[in-house]
Order: C-alpha cells, then structure tokens, then sequence
C-alpha cells in the first residue's frame, strides 16, 4: 500500500507539468490579453502597445514560459499583472473561504443524501421512494444562483435571519461564520445531494437484489443490520466515487455560490483572472487545483481498497 | 431485451403501445421530451412572434394575452425565445450527454480492465480533471469564434474524466467477480467480455451519470452565456435566456422562470427516460418496483 | 455510524439555523461599507485610464486645483498662484501644514517631481509638457513653471478630474513613467491599508487625521474635503441583485453603480436615498473604423448618424425615461457648458443612410460588429445597433466575445479577411468628453488616434486652433465649428447621453454632487 502511494505521489509531478504546459498554450494561444484591460477602456492602442511590452507578453511564448517555469522551480509563482501582488498570497488569502463552503456543502449534503437514497432504495415503489427521488430530479434542475436569490429572499430579506452576503473568517466569530455559510451551502449542496441520493438509491437497489442480502434478510437479520453491514459496505465504492466526483462538481459551482453571496473565494479569484486575462493568477490557482485533485483522487483510490478488498494493486 | 433489439421501426403500433404500456416510465419521459422536442421544433408556426427583433416600448411586460410568458430586457416575447431555445438547449444536452458517455464509457472500460492502459489514461483523465471545467470551456471557446458546436464540445471534454472514472470504478469491482473470471477462464474473447459481462453491470451507473450530465450540460451552457463566453447571444438558448434574465430577476422573473421551467422540465423527462430505461434493461430491479 | 445519528445531526443544524443573527456589536467607530462598481485592481493612478482607479485616487490623494459645479478649476492644494503679464511663468504656493500618509511634509518638490512623471502619461499633461520651458522647485512651499508660449489651459489641465494630476512623495514619483507604483502615499483624506487589501474584495481606508481641508464648502470637486468617517470599506460584490438585497437589509451602506432598470424601485424604498450626482453624465457611442471599407468613406459614417435613434439605444441599456435624455445632439454633452447642436442630425432618416451607404459604394459586404457579452449595457446597445443596421439593409456579421477579446481585437488595423471590425460600441463619461482634446475618441489624429483611427486633418487644425485661444468665451464659439466639421467627418457617432444615479441608506448624509462618487464629507449616523 505505501508502495502504491509513493508511486502514485510521483505519478503526479508529470500530470502537473503537463497541466501547466496546456493551461500556459491554452491561455497564451487565446485572443485577448491583459494589456487592454489593464490600460483601460478609453485606452489608446500606443498605451495598450506600452503596457504589453512592460509585461513582457510581446516575447516569444517560450521565452515567457521558461521564465515562468525558472520562477516555479525556484517556488516563486509570480505576482498578478494587475495588483502587483504575489500570486501566492492571493491564493492563500482566498483559500479559507473556499475551503470552508466546500467542507459545509459536502457535510450537508453526504448528512441529507446518504440517508435519504438509503431510505429510498429500502423501500423502492412506495410513495417514500417516489417523493425523495421527485425532490432529487428537481432539486438538480435549477440552477444555483435561482436557488440562491429565492433563500436570500426568504431567508435574509424577508425573515433577516440569515445575512444575505459576505464571509467572517472562522478565527474572528465563530457565529458570523456559520451564518455566513448557511445559505451558500445549502444551495450549492442541494445539487450535490440530489446526485448522490440518486446515486445512492440506485447502488443500493442493485446490491440488496444481490443472493447474500437476500440470504441475510431470509436469515432474519434486522434490516438495519443488513443496510449498513451488508448492503452499504458493497455499494460503497460508487458511493465513494460519486462523493470524489461531487468535489470537481463543486468547483463549477463554487464559482456560482461565490458570486451571488460574494464571498471571496478561489473560484472567484479564477474566473475574473481567466475574464482578464492575468495570466501568473490564472496559472497558479490551476496548479494549486491540479494539485488538491491529484491528492483527492489519491484518497478515493486508497478507500477503494479499504472499502473492497478485492481490489488489487 | 437490450436496446439493440429495441429498433421501433421493427414494432408495429399496436406493439408499441403494448410496450409503452408495460413500461410507464419511458412512456412518460418520452413523452414529455418528444412535446419538448416538438414545440421547439414548430416553433415558427407556434408563435407569431420574432425571437430576435427588438420591441423596445414592450419592455419586461408582465404575462399577459399578447404575451403568455411576458415580455424580455429587449421586449422581445419570452414564449417564443423559450420555445426556439429548446432547438439549442436540447441539441446540446443531447450532443454533450452522448458524446461525453461514449468516449467516458470506452476509455473506463479499457482503463479498468488493462492495468498498462489504466496507468496512462488515469494520468491524462486526472490532468483534464485537474483543470477546472469552466475555464477549460472558457478558454476553448475564447480560441476559436463562439458557435453551438464549440459550446458542446467544450463542455463535453471536462464531462469525459468523470464518467471514465465511474465506468472503471465498477470495472475495477466486477472484473474479478467468479462469473468474469470463469468467462476469461473459458476462453470468451475480450469485447464479448467488455461487452457481455462487465458493461450490462455498469449501465445503471452510466445512465445516470448521462442524464445528470445532459441536465448539467444546460447549466453549464448558462453558466457559460453568463461569462460571456456560451452560446451567441443573437441565438436564444435556455441558458443564456436565464443568464440574460439574471440580471432582471427582481424586475421580470418571468424572462427567467419560464425557460427554467422548461429546463426543469427537459431534465425532468430525461431522468423518468432513464430510469425507465434501466427498468428495461435490467429486469431483476424493474420486477421489484 | 447509526441513521439515526445522521437524523439527529440534520435536526440539529435544523435548530441552529432558527437561531436569529445577533445585533451587530454597537461601535463607536463610524464605517462606510460603499460597494464600488468595479473591482480596483491597480494603484498607479497614470497606468490605467479605469475610472475605479481614478476614484481611488481621489480617496488617498489630492490635487493642486479642481473644478467647482461650473466647471471653473479652483486651488485645492495650492494656496496662491500668479501669472506673469505675458502668461509665460506661472508660479505656485502650497498650502501650509499639508502632510503625507507616511507623515513628511508636502513640498514644492513633490510636487514638481509628481507633475513630470504625471505629464508623460495624460493626453491633457502632454499638451501641456510640450508649452512648457521649465518646472522647477523655488522654495519649500513654491514652484515655478515657465512656458514657452501662451497656453489657455494651464489650470484646466491642473485640475482635470480624470486621471488627474495627482500629489505623491518624490521618492515615489520618481518611478518612472514607465513602471507601476504599487505604494499607496498620498496627501488626501484617507489613508488605505495595505495589509488589508483583498483585490476582488475589499480595500480598506482610514480616516487622515493629519488632512488639512480648505475652509470652503465643497463643491463639486472643490472646496473642503472633510474625512469624517472613521473608516471606509470599499466592497467589490459582482452580483447586482446581491448588491441590491445587501442595501435593503443594511448590510452595505452605499452602491456606486446600481443597475438603471432598478432605481424607480430604489426611489421607492423608504429605506434608501437615490441621488443624482453628476449631470454631465455618461454618453454612448458607435466607433466605425476609419481604415475598413465601406467607413473609410465618410458619406458611409454619416449613413450612420441617419441610421440612429437615440431612444432606443437609451430604452434598451437605461430604460427608465428620468435617466436619459430623448435626444442629445452635442459631442461634448449636453448640460455641460460645451453644448451646442450645430451640426446635429436630430431625425433618424432610414433612406438618407441607404442612399449614404450606396453613394460610398456599399454593395452588400459584410461587415463584422464587436459585441461584448459580458458588459451588460454594451451587450444591449450592441443589439440595437445591429437591429437599426439591419433595418438598413446591412449585412451584419455579429462577433461575439467577452470583454478581454474584444478589446484585443478592436486594436487590430488588419482588413476584414484577416481579422479586422468595422464597428463596436462603447461609453465614456465625465468633464474629458466636454473638451476636444480630453475626448480620446475624439481625437482624429489617423494613425496615432484612438482604436477606429479617426482621421481628419481639418478638424485637428480646428482643435489646435481652439487651444491657443486664450478667452473662455471665444473658446466657446469655436467649439460649434468644431462640432459642424465632427457631423461631416463623424470620428464616432453619440447615441445617447444617460446618468448612473448612486444609491445610499437613509442614515448615510453628506453625499458631495462631485459629478463622481467621492467619500469626503460623508457622514453616517
């Protein structure tokens, strides 16, 4: 096992430069660059000329990637074209929030979902089953800003139990915190419930027409007994997977959640640097992105193991 | 029965309804998604209206008998725009939901039974995976000029990863069941094994992971409209009708709730689809329920 | 782990979620949460023409003159000032007591050094560096600057309100032009925390206790420009209807920006003050690019003006009629004291832009309109434009791209086949478009012109002509020859000029009508 964990963590160092290179062509080759955002709209083209040249982006592309790569190697990610500050501190200042909102939304929704698919797939056919997966069809249709905009309407304009916008960082008030977090979870992680309810359901039903839960039930074990010993513990690795998936989901969603609750997150931070274009923001935060995945898929692979051992490696 | 066997051209009427009638589902889902697909479809004949020409003096008009479904930013009639945009919207769904299951399906399937081609494949699906969807979409689609075809295809890339993964987690589970080892054992030859043995097993998972992606593929088209980057605004869309109408949404929710409605309603039907589908191809569940 | 666990779990975040929000602690401290209308992203006032920067600006630096509601430039900083008979050496006195952020003391060579680097960059300081002899520091408090003809617009381009001359350390004007200046010194009313700044969210300022204000009013950008807040928070929130519910329920104090479609239903929130603070305000236009066919030809530019209708244009991106005006015909905008309709074509005529078209040899090509989709008022006025060329029996071919593209693309001088436009859309706002040489669309210079490259030898003579002459009101009588001579070469046509109004709580008061937000003077109860 630590053989396979070793090999894997080195598997990633090419999967990352790989990235890196791609991103780097992509966003290079791709019309538009920051100069004329920098310079601003009433811009002449001699400013927006002055401006690329001082950032060095009328080099060759692979003169400005080995500089980029030199800074890398050397652990330094560059500063924003814009602000001037270093890509790494706006990393680190946005990842709190980011993180945050991911671990609230999985909780909630892995607490709501695992449950409910269950229950579902126990009593598969009966109003139960129909009413759960109902919700779940629907809850996956609409998009996260309506979801958003109708709980900050209930929720914060008309009850003002809940704030309809922001982020306290955890150190500085623990209730301005969760509060906070209340509303984007909810409506980022009602998405992400709705997949792995279904998900969930359908694994189950599969495993408890499997002849060892019947035999089980026959022996007249206590249906609980048989959910979670037997028929959880074979339908745990989809499960797992779908839990692993649910994280890259969350990253498009993220984006969403962060928007309509301004909450100054990662996902943010990518896609106003990607909308203008600040090339070293872009690039760091996608190596960082890369880097969460490679781990996270790492772990998902460690539980497979775990969770069936019939799976070799 | 599998779905090879299913070619409709093949039944006669009354065995259609026959069929239809034993399987409620497909009846249902199907049913809603060809009403979808005609609507759209008779669009030009459905509504008296322009989908692109402006009326600026019917601004953000509540619904009424003129306009069922009220009036957008433009003044333009939300029913129409709606129902033209389905001809994008579902095309979309249906292109990425295809394409992305296809190739997902194909890759899992090899990556999870050939340990060589696992190690390879993973990397390259991790290094896709590791990139953000959105801004592999965006910067795909900021390459070349925005099209409908573009669209679908950059959100299909960042789609495959996922049901790669998916596919070769059951592969990887199933593979060394007694009933795959004994087929190997007796000498079945490879596609009849990938394709007899371990695929019928992974379908439940695939079909909804397809319909979760056809559902999401809209979304992500929204989202895409919303970055400036999706569909041409000129063409009406679901998606970037809900991004248009975001920015009204206190004002004339309206332009925004109907082509969610109709969204909600697509993905709806293509879940019940699914589901019905599964039912048929694998009897032991559809006899529990 | 046991269902029921995860049962009492679920219950549990259920009760804490009826919890209430607990009343925000009572501070002493008076905090300004404004949300500004774009993220601020760039320090160096002479790097970038965005309007969040120059706003910025305004916060942590101050000027030498400024302009009062009549658009007179007045002394800020300077104290007295004298002009020697034959309007060749001026001379300057600072104020006394003005001090910098980091506690030195304003001099004469600050501020010298400070107007050098400044004049590299503005277009305004460019024609000014090219009058100008000598710049030179006479003592502490004074300095002297020698010309070496007369120039009417000395003060004028002192006191500019845009990307504006501003007072830094020398240490730090001393960057050169050519470099950005990260560091935030200035002399104004508030002080910004760096340590505190989050691009994307949130820039900090502090109240200058140090600030030494004039003792007149304010007005307009002139006058005293009291701090008293104690703290100003500028949040940048992408989403308008966050922005929105975060106003109603008290959240944030003050919305630079709020969407036009929503302020009659601001004006009627008992809760908010809406408030008109620039009557200038923003003016739309169409910029045709000079070097592709068929605009190359001016009868096809003209085509364009008979093709407009201002009211649609102002319907689609402004909506409510109380924001726009039905129709300005002015270059440099209406209720600014360079307007003027000579020249105006007041009536869209949709024949008269066909016959137009066809007498420049329009024969059906495409041409390539920039929309950008992610700019919401853009976006709208783009579609009426291509919805008006149309009617006109344009063939349009619609390139749609997010911002960063289209400004890329719309620098490209390149031929239709290989990449080129023939028109965008886009806005400017403020006292740089009441004068010819601040308005850089305006500028006809060909080669060296704005994107679009409008060129017109005639109208270049005109203008210089217009800033040699040295009495206001002459001035004023030349710029309707201007205007006249701009409706025949057409270097962008104007589809509308509308206001942006901001929107404030109740409790917030002492909002200076500046003709841009300004955060002097602000109090809140």
């Amino acid at each position: 096992m630590l053989a396979f964990i070793v090999r894997r963590v080195l598997a990633t160092i090419p999967v990352m430069l790989v990235v890196a290179v791609v991103v780097f062509l992509l966003l290079h080759l791709s019309p538009g660059d920051p100069a004329a955002i920098i310079a601003g709209d009433s811009a002449t083209d001699a400013d927006i000329e002055r401006v690329r040249a001082t950032l060095g982006l009328d080099r060759p592309l692979i003169v400005q990637f080995g500089l980029w790569l030199g800074g890398l190697l050397r652990g330094d990610l560059g500063v924003s074209v814009f602000s001037k500050l270093p890509v790494l501190s706006l990393i680190t200042q946005r990842l709190e929030p980011t993180g945050m909102l991911a671990i609230a939304t999985m909780s909630f929704a892995i607490l709501v979902a695992l449950p409910l698919g269950i229950i579902a797939a126990w009593k598969a056919g009966t109003w139960i089953d129909h009413l759960v997966m109902g919700v779940a069809v629907f809850a996956f249709s609409a998009p996260v800003f309506l979801i958003g905009y109708a709980l900050v309407y209930q929720f914060a304009r008309q009850w003002r139990i809940l704030p309809v916008q922001g982020y306290t960082p955890i150190g500085e008030n623990f209730t301005s915190f969760w509060q906070h977090l209340v509303l984007p979870a909810l409506s980022l992680g009602l998405i992400f419930a709705a997949l792995l309810a279904r998900m969930t359901r359908s694994t189950m039903l599969d495993v408890l027409n499997e002849d060892y839960i019947r035999t089980a039930r026959a022996k007249g074990l206590a249906p609980r007994t048989v959910l979670i010993r037997h028929a959880l513990k074979n339908a745990a690795v989809p499960i797992v997977t779908t839990i692993g998936l649910g994280i890259a989901l969350l990253i498009g969603g993220v984006v969403v959640a962060e928007s309509v609750f301004a909450i100054p997150g990662i996902g943010r931070l990518t896609i106003e640097a990607v909308t203008q274009r600040d090339y070293p923001v872009i690039q760091g935060v996608i190596l960082m992105a890369s880097f969460v995945y490679v781990l996270i898929n790492l772990a998902i692979d460690v539980a497979y193991a775990f969770l069936d051992p019939r799976i070799r490696y | 029965m599998t779905l090879a066997q299913l070619t409709l051209a093949q039944l006669t009427v009354a065995q259609s309804l026959t069929f239809l009638r034993r399987h409620p589902r497909i009846a249902f889902g199907g049913f809603l998604l060809v009403v979808l697909v005609l609507l759209s479809l008779l669009a030009p004949w459905i509504s008296p209206y322009d989908p692109i020409a402006l009326s600026l003096g019917q601004r953000m008009r509540p619904p009424s008998a003129a306009h069922w479904f009220g009036t957008d930013a433009y003044g333009r009639d939300v029913l129409t725009r709606t129902l033209w945009g389905g001809r994008i919207s579902i095309a979309i769904a249906v292109a990425v939901a295809l394409l992305s299951t296809v190739v997902g399906t194909l890759i899992g399937l090899l990556a999870g039974y050939f340990r060589i081609m696992d190690m390879l494949a993973m990397r390259v699906m991790d290094g896709l995976m590791a990139i953000p969807g959105i801004l592999l979409a965006v910067a795909m689609l900021s390459l070349s000029k925005a099209s409908v075809q573009t669209v679908i295809i950059a959100i299909t890339i960042p789609e495959i990863p996922r049901v790669v993964r998916m596919v070769r987690a059951v592969v990887l589970s199933i593979r060394e069941q007694t009933f795959v080892q004994g087929a190997i054992a007796s000498g079945t030859r490879l596609p009849r094994i990938l394709l007899r043995h371990i695929l019928p097993n992974a379908t439940t998972p695939i079909i909804v992971q397809a319909t979760y992606i056809a559902a999401s593929a809209v979304l992500i088209e929204a989202y895409l409209g919303f970055l400036g980057v999706g569909t041409p605004p000129e063409v009406p869309s679901w998606g970037n009708m809900i991004a248009e109408g975001r920015n009204y949404i206190m004002l004339a929710i309206w332009s925004v709730l109907f082509p969610g409605v109709f969204l909600g309603i697509m993905v709806l039907s293509i879940n019940v689809l699914g589901d019905g589908v599964r039912d048929l191809m694998d009897p032991r569940i559809a006899r529990r329920l | 782990m046991k269902i029921t666990n995860w049962l009492a779990g679920v219950g549990a975040l259920a009760l804490t979620l009826g919890a209430t929000l607990p009343a925000p602690p009572a501070r002493a401290e008076k905090v300004l949460k404004a949300v500004v209308h774009a993220d601020l992203k760039i320090l160096d006032p002479s790097w970038t023409t965005t309007y969040i920067t120059n706003r910025y600006a305004y916060v942590v630096y101050d000027t030498l003159f400024a302009l009062n509601s009549k658009f007179e430039p007045k002394p800020q900083m300077v104290d007295t000032w004298s002009v020697s008979d034959d309007k060749l050496t001026w001379t300057f006195t600072l104020r006394p007591g003005l001090k910098f952020h980091d506690g030195q003391p304003v001099t004469a060579t600050d501020c010298v050094v400070s107007l050098k680097r400044w004049m590299v960059r503005d277009v305004m300081g460019q024609q000014l560096a090219d009058k100008v002899s000598s710049l030179d520091p006479v003592d502490t408090g004074t300095f002297k600057m020698m010309l070496k003809e007369p120039y009417a617009l000395v003060l004028e381009t002192l006191g500019k309100p845009s990307t504006s001359a501003y007072m830094m350390p020398e240490r730090i004007a001393r960057t050169p032009a050519s470099e950005q200046i990260t560091a935030s010194i200035g002399s104004g009313p508030f002080i910004m925390q760096r340590d505190q700044w989050k691009p994307g969210d949130k820039v900090v300022f502090v109240k200058n206790n140090a600030y030494v204000p004039r003792n007149e009013p304010p007005d307009y950008m002139s006058g005293g420009k009291i701090p008293k807040l104690d703290r100003l928070e500028w949040l940048y929130i992408p989403d308008a209807n966050t922005t929105l519910s975060a106003l109603m329920t008290g959240e944030i104090d003050y919305f630079e920006a709020p969407p036009l479609d929503f302020i009659a239903m601001l004006e009627d929130n008992p809760d908010i003050t809406v408030m008109q603070i620039d009557n200038l305000g923003v003016q739309g236009l169409i910029r045709p690019n000079s070097k592709n066919p068929p605009f190359d030809n001016y009868k096809a530019r003209q085509a364009l003006l008979y093709m407009v209708n201002q009211e649609d244009y102002m319907q689609a991106a402004v909506g409510n009629p109380k924001l726009y005006m039905k129709y300005c015909g002015a270059y440099f905008l209406c209720n600014s004291d360079a307007e003027t309709d000579a020249g105006a074509i007041k009536k869209p005529d949709i024949a008269k832009a066909k016959a137009l078209l066809a007498e420049a040899g329009y024969k059906g090509e495409k041409i390539v309109v920039l929309q950008p989709t992610d700019r919401a008022q853009y976006n709208a006025l783009t579609t009426v434009m291509i919805a008006e060329l149309r009617a006109a029996g344009v063939n349009v071919d619609v390139q749609a791209a997010d911002w960063s593209t289209i400004s890329i693309r719309r620098a490209k001088k390149d031929p239709i086949d290989k990449g080129g436009w023939n028109l965008f859309i886009t806005t400017q706002a403020g006292p740089d478009v009441t004068t010819p040489i601040t308005d850089v669309w305006f500028n006809s210079s060909c080669e060296t012109a704005n994107v679009g490259w409008a060129c017109d030898e005639t109208l270049q003579k005109l203008v210089t002509q217009w800033t040699r002459e040295p009495e206001r009101a002459k001035r004023h009588a030349m710029l309707a020859d201007i205007q006249r001579r701009a409706y025949e070469s057409v270097p962008f046509v104007p589809i509308g000029q509308f206001f942006q109004p901001i929107a404030f709580r109740k409790n917030v008061t002492g909002v200076v009508p500046a003709g841009m937000p300004v955060y002097w003077n602000i109090d809140k109860k």
